[in-house]
C-alpha cells in the first residue's frame, strides 16, 4: 500500500466515523426527549448509520 | 472487485490448500525461506495465515502444526472436487496434496494455483502473464468446498429447526424447546420489520424470505465466530447471491406506483424528472449492491481484526502482550457477537424497506 491510499483511507474512516458519531447523537438527543418512541428512532439510527458505513466501505475497498 | 482479484493474486498460500488422504497426516518440508530473519518471517506467516483463513479452500483443515522434526502436518478432511472440463469429473480434494501436487484425472492434469483450479500438464506448469495472472485454461468448477458444505450444513440445520418447531405449533400454541428461543426473534422480524416497513396489506408474502435471510446470515455468521475457520458471509460471491435475491424480488414485486417514481417521478418539475431518471434507475442498482459491500465488508473486516489481534501474541512472545491481545480478542470476540447479529438485522430490515418501497401505494391528488 502506498502512503497516499493510507492517508485517504483513514481520511474515509474519520468522515464516516464523524457521520455515525452524529447519527448516534442526534439519536440519545431524541431518545432522551422522547423515550417513549426509542424504538423508532433506534431503527432510524441503524438504518441511517447502515447506509453510511456502506459508502465507508465501497471507499474503503475503491481505496 | 478489481481490489479481491488482487488480493487473491497477491495471495501466496504458504498454508496451500492442505490435503490428506483419509483425514489422516501429511507431511512436508518446510520451505526453505523460514531461514531470514525470524520477527520478519513471523510478521508474513501471520499476514498469509490471515489471508488463508479469508480464502475459501478445497478441503476442510481443522489445523496445521510443526513438528519437532520440522515437518509440517495437517489435519483435515478432503471434500469432494467437482469439474466440467469435457465432461463431469469428479475426484477427491486429497488428489491434490496441499495444492502442491498435479491431480491426473482420466489423462487430464490439474493443479491449484492461487485458491483456484487450473489445466496443466504433468510437470504443474503455470504460465502467466507480465501482471503475474495464470493464463492456463480453467475449468468450470463446481466443487463442494467449505464454504459450501457449511452453506448446506446451515440450509439442513434451518430446514429441520424450523420444521420441527412450525409441527409443534399444530398441537399447542405454547413454544417449546428451542422455539421458546426463536419465537421472540420471528415475532421481531414480523411486527418490527416486516409490518412497519412493509405494511400491514402485503407483508405476509415477503415474511418468508425475510426470516430465511435473517436466521441464514446471523447462524454464519455466529459460525464464523468459533474456530472452525467458517467465513462464509466475506466472501463476496455469498453476499452477491443473497443481494441479487433481494433485488430480483424487489423488482418483480414493484407495482405501477414504484416505477412511476423511478422513471417519471410526480409532482416534480419536468427538467427535474429528466435528471432524476437516470439518478433513480442506478440507485435501483446501488440498493443491492450497498447491501452486498456492506455485509462482506463488515465481517472481513471483523476477522482481520480479530486475527491480527490474535497474531500479536505470536509477535510480543511475553507475558504482557499476551495478556494484551487475548483480553482484547475476548473484548472483540464479544463486539463481533453483536456485529454478527447487527447484520442480519441491517440485511433484513433494508431488505424489508426496499420491498416496502416497491409494493407502497402512494393516494397522489
Amino acid at each position: 500500500m502506498e502512503i497516499p491510499t493510507i492517508v485517504g483511507a483513514g481520511l474515509i474512516v474519520i468522515g464516516a466515523g464523524l457521520g455515525i458519531g452524529r447519527i448516534g447523537g442526534s439519536a440519545m438527543d431524541a431518545i432522551a426527549r422522547q423515550p417513549e418512541a426509542s424504538g423508532k428512532i433506534q431503527t432510524a439510527m441503524l438504518i441511517a448509520a447502515a447506509l453510511i458505513e456502506g459508502i465507508g466501505f465501497a471507499a474503503l475497498f475503491a481505496a | 472487485m478489481y481490489k479481491i482479484n488482487l488480493l487473491k493474486t497477491l495471495t501466496f498460500l504458504f498454508f496451500a490448500i492442505t490435503i490428506s488422504v483419509g483425514a489422516t497426516n501429511n507431511t512436508d518440508q518446510t520451505s526453505s525461506a523460514e531461514q531470514e530473519s525470524p520477527v520478519k518471517n513471523l510478521k508474513i506467516e501471520i499476514k498469509e495465515y490471515i489471508n488463508h483463513h479469508l480464502l475459501d479452500s478445497y478441503d476442510f483443515t481443522f489445523f496445521s502444526y510443526t513438528n519437532d522434526a520440522g515437518e509440517h502436518k495437517y489435519v483435515s478432511a478432503p471434500l469432494p472436487v467437482i469439474l466440467i472440463d469435457n465432461g463431469l469429473k469428479i475426484f477427491s480434494s486429497s488428489k491434490f496434496h496441499h495444492g502442491e501436487s498435479v491431480a491426473e484425472v482420466d489423462g487430464d492434469y490439474y493443479v491449484v494455483y492461487h485458491n483456484k483450479i487450473y489445466k496443466t500438464d504433468a510437470l504443474g506448469t503455470i504460465e502467466s502473464d507480465e501482471a503475474h495472472h495464470a493464463t492456463n485454461e480453467k475449468p468450470m468448477d463446481f466443487s463442494i468446498t467449505k464454504n459450501v458444505v457449511f452453506i448446506i450444513f446451515v440450509g439442513l440445520f434451518m430446514l429441520l429447526i424450523f420444521s420441527r418447531m412450525a409441527n409443534s405449533y399444530k398441537n399447542n400454541p405454547m413454544p417449546k424447546g428451542i422455539g421458546r428461543l426463536f419465537e421472540p426473534l420471528i415475532l421481531f422480524i414480523r411486527n418490527d420489520i416486516a409490518i412497519p416497513n412493509i405494511g400491514e396489506k402485503h407483508y405476509r408474502k415477503y415474511m418468508s424470505y425475510l426470516l430465511t435471510v435473517f436466521f441464514f446470515i446471523w447462524i454464519i455468521n455466529l459460525l464464523g465466530l468459533t474456530p472452525l475457520g467458517v467465513n462464509v458471509t466475506n466472501n463476496i460471491a455469498v453476499t452477491l447471491a443473497l443481494a441479487l435475491v433481494t433485488y430480483f424480488i424487489t423488482t418483480f414485486s414493484g407495482n405501477k406506483n414504484y416505477w412511476k417514481h423511478v422513471f417519471w417521478m410526480p409532482d416534480v418539475p419536468w427538467p427535474m424528472k429528466i435528471i432524476l431518471a437516470p439518478i433513480e434507475l442506478l440507485g435501483t442498482f446501488i440498493k443491492p449492491f450497498s447491501l452486498m459491500i456492506r455485509l462482506y465488508a463488515n465481517i472481513t473486516a471483523g476477522h482481520i481484526v480479530m486475527m491480527s489481534i490474535i497474531g500479536l501474541m505470536f509477535v510480543f512472545k511475553n507475558w504482557i502482550g499476551s495478556s494484551l491481545s487475548f483480553g482484547l480478542a475476548l473484548a472483540l470476540a464479544l463486539l463481533e457477537l453483536l456485529v454478527a447479529a447487527l447484520q442480519a438485522y441491517i440485511f433484513t430490515m433494508l431488505s424489508a424497506l426496499y420491498f416496502g418501497s416497491a409494493v407502497e401505494e402512494h393516494d397522489h391528488h
